[in-house]
């Protein structure tokens, strides 16, 4: 499952895309949405997407993901539009035969979403907003 | 030649629109067109042409979708 959605993920259903007989661990990670940022206090998020480029990236980084952790499942999901405090932006599930491979597998995912998938957040404050780049 | 140029994020808000065509000639690259729209050449943005990355001297061709990738902010 590789999707960009523009409602509240369903993180069960991203977790149980990636369940199989062969998995001994399914790890699942959610990116949230958080009320502060560099001490400011945020109100709410809002995230756009280049969503043909997205959905190509974040396939290819589930391809490279499953190259380097051989067996290993993954599901990503990323939110667009508006987004509260506490709700899942992104949602990425990764199934191993071990622990081990699926912590690993899970950190390398998000990271390469972070790095280049084509996604901006707005962050709004009380005052005003502004585009938040992820720190590389 | 003729490129479909698309706006995302603090680009959208500078150009006030998602998408245009525009008519540029033979031999521009992504850097050129970037320029000859008049945005910002301060701000760090990367290059997508027909969804794949690529160098700001990339030439363009006739039918591209090119999009300027402000730094991203995903996750």
């Amino acid at each position: 499952m590789i999707a960009v959605v523009d409602q509240a993920i369903d993180t069960r259903a991203v977790a149980d895309a990636v369940r199989d007989r062969r998995h001994g661990a399914v790890l699942v990670f959610e990116g949230v949405a958080r009320d502060h940022h560099d001490g400011k206090q945020v109100v709410s998020l809002f995230y756009e997407a280049y969503v043909p480029m997205a959905l190509r990236e974040m396939e290819a980084i589930a391809a490279d993901t499953r190259a380097r952790w051989a067996g290993v499942s993954v599901a990503m999901v990323h939110r667009t539009g508006p987004c509260a405090i506490g709700e899942p932006s992104v949602v990425i599930a990764v199934g191993a035969a071990h622990r081990g491979e699926a912590y690993e597998a899970s950190r390398h995912a998000i990271d390469e979403l972070k790095r280049r998938v084509p996604v901006w957040k707005r962050e709004h404050y009380a005052d005003g907003s502004a585009w938040i780049a992820n720190k590389v | 030649m003729r490129v479909v140029i698309r706006y995302f994020a603090a680009l959208r808000d500078i150009k006030h629109r998602v998408e245009e065509t525009v008519e540029l000639p033979e031999g521009t690259t992504a850097l050129g067109a970037y320029a000859a729209m008049g945005l910002p050449t301060a701000l760090p943005v990367a290059f997508a042409v027909n969804m794949e990355r690529v160098p700001g001297g990339t030439a363009l061709a006739h039918g591209d979708e090119l999009v300027f990738l402000p730094p991203v902010g995903g996750g």
